[in-house]
């Protein structure tokens, strides 16, 4: 099987961050190993948005994620990371086969203000939940693979190993995904829905499809997270959390499939940084930041790239 | 010869406007059918009944014999017939050519995969094949948003057309278009749909385009059908004289006619 | 029997206040179709401002304590016009040739400034300014005791909901405004100053929203994040209502208000979700809410 330029890209990135791991600090590959998980749910938020629709709430499934942790860890038991990850992705999927044939009947705005209105509900569920631990919610214990339980030293490494590899997969099944049939046609679902119902295929479901995907993709970001941290708390479900997905997405923009991951990474040293110097002017600086790119860049970041490339050809 | 599409007593209302009021229609495998009619004659609502758009009020629309009433118009193109729009419907910001390889892929399957790219070479063939039927292959890589009005129309028709349907419903092909290209335009349609042995009907508001390449013309007015005939009969009615064409000669004078382009 | 009394009662007031902060969003929808994430922040302002002005008066001046709601009113006006002008002027009018969504995502840049300004100016910790509330004392209904308060702002309301409608339907500026509502384009080449309106809608709406929240600020403790907790449930009412109809965010307020209180009193657990499934339910039988339009044909 033949690999594309940006197939092959991608591979070594993936193998070079990867072997980074076992040179590199422990806070950076903190730092990265919790900005891919949030790049994974930007992904999320990016394939809707490439159907057109913007989701405030995408916080709903990165919050199920890492209480799917939480719970199958705290509650169960149950401190396998496949396990812990694949009922992450289970409920993500039972809540968003439910959630989605009532999200999918709406467009624009009024999809944008449900999806907020339903993860403020999940938070809302949880702070009042005493037993979940409510607004301080609880701690994860470590996670074991299949049995092995790795030292403490070992333990980070193998996260973020764990995170790099489900990072690397994820980008190359995106990549095929946007060249798809249904990659394609979403695309076109932005352009022109009527068009796309009219060549026969069914706009709602092809939606419907892309909101299941994006939401186990979004829960597994919300696992990985939770192995990193060790802690999950109501936060996940805010809007504030929901809108640094959006911002990250509308910094990457929504052309090409490593966008996302670099942006995430991008936000992530600035926000360090920012936290130092000026911790209560951090929404401040997202909101005239995001101001910037809309009235500026409004194809996000990567348009700054792919306009000096054409520039140089 | 056998019956492709029939309306049997449709109807439409909308609140106190009568949109369409008892259309009885057959349509024979073959024919190429034109529509005229006055602005607010019901034509495109005859059209956006058929195609599953609009629900009529009463009555039934058969498509090969069966009833396609109630049927949303995804299920209506995989069923065999196709439209396309008065204001063409694309893709702006694709390319011309993903715009024809998304109705491939529409038509092929109603499951697009998931993984599978899009950009075979069998799809790019077919849509290159269409494009060079339509004139325009030089278009190819343009994106839609960029395509001057003539090819608009075009890609929305060849965008129906490349799915292979056994009928094909036009609604206005040349509006927008310039005077000097309506014909060619038309040529090249109507050329293209021969070669695919479709069976067409469709709606224009110039009468000589009508008449250089129908052999039946349906006339509205007011949500009725007020003619249905061979063009010659229909064009010397006197009701459609006074209602449709009007009492001078349509648009007569000297005109330059392009050579095709 | 009281239980009814009480769910009809804290219907009402609550439904009451939902309108206040509903109105002024759903009007900024009609006229300029811009659904402003910001409104929030109009109503924490507007609270903060009221709860300050307020709070000033009690520490220091000595004159009638019946002053206080004059001055919560100059408060939210004040602020309203300030921030909209500041807003409208500065910002949205560069933008209004954009799309609907976009316009979400400015404003809710908008909301993201706003909050951590307001935490600059008025800092963390909470405002309790509970004099003008406790003044006006409590009545009792069936054995039920209410707050003045509460039942004044209803009455508030009724007022504010009876001038936006007689504004919109008896007045000439009123006529311009809702054909602008019903359509821009035609009303910009009829001659109409689309601009101007803008503008004046815009900063009547964050007058509004302003005032919701300083009319509301001595029954609450104002503190950062009431801003957000009111766009999510005034977009609910606006939606209900159908977007741009202030006679549909009358009603959608009162759907929705009473709901809630059924819930609170009946079963306070799915108090969140009665909110949000009646918002559902009205949407999957209604898309465009009760009093909105439908939209034309496109093809």
């Amino acid at each position: 099987m033949k690999l594309d330029k940006t197939q092959g890209a991608l591979l070594a990135v993936t193998v070079a961050l990867a072997a980074a791991g076992f040179a590199a600090p422990y806070w950076l590959t903190f730092l990265l190993m919790l900005a891919l998980a949030k790049g994974l749910v930007v992904q999320g938020v990016v394939i809707q948005m490439r159907t057109g629709l913007v989701s405030f709430g995408q916080g709903l499934f990165f919050c199920i994620g890492g209480y799917g942790v939480g719970v199958a860890s705290n509650l169960m038991g149950c401190t396998d990371a496949f396990v812990q990850l694949g009922l992450a992705v289970v409920v993500s999927l039972a809540v968003a086969a439910v959630l989605g044939l009532l999200m999918t009947r709406y467009r624009d705005i009024f999809f944008a203000m449900l999806s907020l209105a339903l993860s403020m509900i999940l938070f809302g569920v949880l702070v009042k939940n005493q037993a979940l631990g409510s607004t301080d919610g609880f701690n994860v214990a470590a996670q074991t693979y299949l049995g092995w339980a790795p030292g403490p030293h070992q333990q980070k490494l193998v996260s973020y190993l764990l995170t790099v590899v489900i990072a690397g997969i994820a980008a190359q099944l995106i990549y095929l995904y946007m060249h798809s049939g249904v990659g394609q046609i979403s695309e076109a679902i932005r352009e022109n829905e009527i068009r796309v119902e009219y060549l026969g295929l069914s706009p709602r479901w092809l939606i419907y499809g892309n909101y299941l995907v994006a939401a186990a993709i979004s829960a597994v970001g919300g696992a990985l997270t939770a192995f990193a941290t060790g802690h999950i708390d109501p936060e996940m479900a805010f809007w504030t959390t929901s809108g640094e997905f959006v911002f990250i997405a509308l910094l990457g923009g929504i052309t090409h499939v490593a966008a996302p991951f670099v942006a995430a990474v991008l936000f992530a040293v600035v926000r360090t940084y920012a936290l130092e110097f000026t911790p209560n002017t951090w929404q401040l600086i997202l909101g005239v930041v995001l101001l910037a790119i809309i009235i500026f860049l409004p194809k996000g970041l990567w348009s700054l790239i792919q306009r000096d490339k054409r520039a140089k050809a | 010869m056998s019956i492709i599409l029939e309306t049997k007593g449709l109807n439409r209302s909308f609140g106190a406007v009568i949109a369409a009021k008892d259309i009885n229609v057959q349509i024979s495998l073959g024919e190429v059918v034109g529509v005229i009619g006055s602005n607010g004659a019901g034509k495109t609502t005859f059209i956006n009944m058929v195609t599953g758009y609009l629900p009529p009020s009463s009555g039934e629309i058969l498509f090969e014999h069966q009833s396609i009433l109630g049927k949303a118009p995804r299920q209506i193109t995989r069923m065999g017939m196709a439209r396309s729009f008065q204001v063409a419907q694309l893709f702006p910001e694709l390319s011309v050519l993903d715009n024809l390889i998304a109705a491939l892929v529409a038509a092929e399957s109603p499951r697009p995969s998931f993984l599978r790219p899009t950009r075979t070479p069998i799809r790019i063939a077919k849509a290159e094949d269409i494009l060079e039927e339509f004139g325009i292959p030089h278009l190819r890589d343009a994106l839609v948003s960029a395509v001057p009005q003539g090819a608009r129309k075009l890609i929305d028709i060849a965008m129906a057309l490349i799915g292979n349907p056994r009928m094909l419903l036009l609604d206005e092909p040349t509006s927008g278009v310039s005077v000097e290209e309506k014909f060619s335009l038309m040529d090249t349609v109507m050329a293209a749909v021969r070669h695919h042995g479709v069976t067409v009907l469709f709606v224009e508001h110039d009468m000589e385009i009508v008449e250089r390449y129908v052999s039946r013309i349906l006339a509205f007015y007011s949500g009725e059908i007020i003619a249905d005939g061979p063009p010659a009969a229909v064009m010397a009615d006197q009701k459609v004289r006074e209602l449709v064409i009007g009492h001078h000669a349509p648009q007569g004078g000297v005109r330059k006619r392009s050579a095709g382009q | 029997m009281t239980t009814l009394i009480a769910i009809l009662i804290d219907g009402l007031t609550y439904s009451s206040w939902l309108f206040l902060v509903a109105a002024g969003l759903t009007i900024i929808y009609g006229v300029m179709r811009i659904l402003n994430m910001a409104h929030g922040s109009f109503y924490a302002i507007g609270a903060y401002c009221g709860a300050s002005l307020v709070g000033w008066y009690f520490t220091g001046a000595e004159g009638s304590p019946y002053w206080s709601y004059l001055l919560l009113v100059l408060a939210a006006v004040a602020s309203g016009l300030l921030v909209g002008l500041v807003i409208e002027q500065g910002l949205l009018r560069f933008l209004y040739r954009q799309n609907e969504i976009l316009m979400v995502i400015v404003t809710y840049a908008l909301l993201l400034i706003l909050e951590d300004v307001t935490k600059l100016v008025f800092g963390v910790d909470p405002y309790f300014t509970y004099q003008p509330y406790s003044l006006l004392g409590r009545t009792e209904i069936s054995g039920l005791a209410f707050s003045n308060y509460d039942l004044m702002l209803v009455a508030v309301s009724v007022v504010v909901g009876a001038v936006a409608w007689a504004v919109l339907n008896r007045t000439h500026k009123g006529k311009l405004l809702r054909a602008v509502i019903h359509d821009r384009e035609i009303s910009v080449a009829m001659g109409v100053n689309v601009r101007a309106m803008f503008a004046a809608t815009f900063v009547v709406g964050s007058v509004l929203g302003a005032l919701a929240g300083a009319l509301t600020a001595p029954a609450i403790s104002v503190s950062p994040g009431i801003g957000v907790e009111v766009i999510v449930l005034a977009f609910a009412v606006v939606v209900v209502g159908g977007l741009g109809s202030i006679e549909g965010a009358i009603v959608g307020s009162l759907m929705v208000g009473l709901s809630r209180a059924a819930a609170v009193h009946l079963a306070p657990e799915i108090e969140l979700f009665v909110i949000y499934g009646v918002m559902s339910l009205v949407l999957a039988v209604r898309p465009q809410g009760l009093f909105g339009r439908a939209l034309a044909r496109k093809i």
